[in-house]
């Protein structure tokens, strides 16, 4: 045991004294460029295996989401409308912006253990554990004031006229008062609802 | 010889059968056309691929219509594409229950539907009237497809009156 401890010691010790050495057969410039060069490639292959990992192709390779959340989706609004124009997984899933990403992808990393260990392999799973993660959903989307729906639906440029008077009246008296946010009222959009009758329990 | 005439006579008695089948067949096909011209919404015979009518937009003005009879479920004047009604969920009753109606300004559902077989209210809906499609639909905008000759109660009255008079 001791030897192990005093080996694994002059190994890192080793590592140390050739980091802190300067470089004895490479040019500084060689290094520079070198790690400039290196850097760009680290960072690009990066930011592209981030993206590959934020499209709806990467969702439903795995066969949770595809017969599950994406049969479901099929039917909705979000995926076949008049105009053709869709909502993918990540757009209602995955925040937009840089940082909330990364920090949204270091979360999931729990579904690739989720994955791996079959915590919803099979439909009988995944109605069992809906509830749970439609809350976790819910209540992402509650705290960022549902950042998601905004990316394409603004606030701003929102004709309550266009609406139907139903749908009008209840933006003008609960979206523009802040009151609430679009999640409150509309969930079960894009994939069907749990016992909804629990959620006063669970939450 | 006897045999072969005796099959002839068969064969010849087989083909006006089947002639008058058809006829008769025809005639049954032609008079139900003519009695019924909504004997079947499919114009063309089912051998034969016709274009669907095109899908109707249905009515989301918002606004209720009356009633025929006291008893008509009222109908429903607005889209309900995609609205969940099934053990997990009520989308409907996410406006129209008890609780709901001060957020939503909604109609409550009525207290009949709360009732169970005994006439018994209950807390919530019963299961027996949870099914909301039922008996409530929503109007498409299409030209009736035949002419209507209901007249409402009213109406009944207040022709008796005239007729009295």
């Amino acid at each position: 045991m001791r030897g192990f401890y005093n080996r694994a010691k002059e190994r890192v010790k080793g590592y140390w004294h050739t980091l802190s050495t300067p470089s004895k057969y490479f040019s500084l410039g060689f290094l520079t460029v070198g790690g400039f060069i290196a850097g760009i490639i680290f960072w690009g292959a990066f930011n592209t295996a981030l993206e590959v990992t934020n499209t709806e192709t990467f969702c439903v390779s795995c066969h949770e989401m595809r017969d599950n959340v994406f049969a479901e989706l099929k039917s909705t609004i979000h995926y076949t409308n008049r105009s053709g124009v869709r909502a993918t997984c990540p757009d209602c899933h995955v925040p937009h912006e840089w940082t909330d990403k990364i920090a949204r992808k270091m979360q999931a990393s729990k579904e690739v253990w989720g994955k791996i260990f079959g915590t919803i392999n099979t439909r009988e799973k995944f109605l069992e554990k809906r509830l749970e993660l439609a809350l976790h959903e819910w209540e992402r989307l509650k705290a960022n004031d549902s950042l998601e729906c905004r990316n394409c639906h603004n606030f701003q440029f929102m004709d309550f006229t266009q609406q139907s008077k139903r749908a009008a009246d209840h933006h003008e008296r609960f979206l523009t008062s802040k009151e609430k946010t679009c999640i409150d009222c509309h969930k079960g959009i894009a994939h069907q609802l749990p016992d909804m009758s629990k959620t006063v329990a669970a939450q | 010889m006897r045999c072969q005439s005796r099959s002839r006579v068969i064969r010849s008695a087989f083909v006006l059968l089947a002639a008058c089948i058809v006829v008769i067949g025809a005639g049954v096909v032609a008079d139900a056309e003519d009695e019924y011209p909504l004997a079947t919404l499919r114009s063309a015979p089912i051998s034969k691929h016709v274009v669907p009518p095109k899908m109707p937009k249905v009515v989301n003005s918002d606004i209720r219509q009356a009633r025929n009879y006291p008893e008509q479920p009222p109908l429903i004047p607005h889209t309900i594409r995609g609205y969940q009604v099934d053990l997990n969920f009520n989308k409907c009753l996410s406006c129209h229950a008890r609780t709901a109606t001060e957020d939503s300004q909604a109609p409550m559902v009525s207290v009949t539907h709360f009732m169970d077989r005994d006439g018994q209210v209950r807390a919530s809906v019963s299961p027996r009237r949870y099914f909301c499609t039922q008996c409530h639909v929503v109007q498409n905008e299409v030209k009736p497809l035949t002419e209507n000759t209901f007249i409402d109660v009213d109406r009944v009255i207040s022709d008796v009156m005239k007729k009295g008079n």
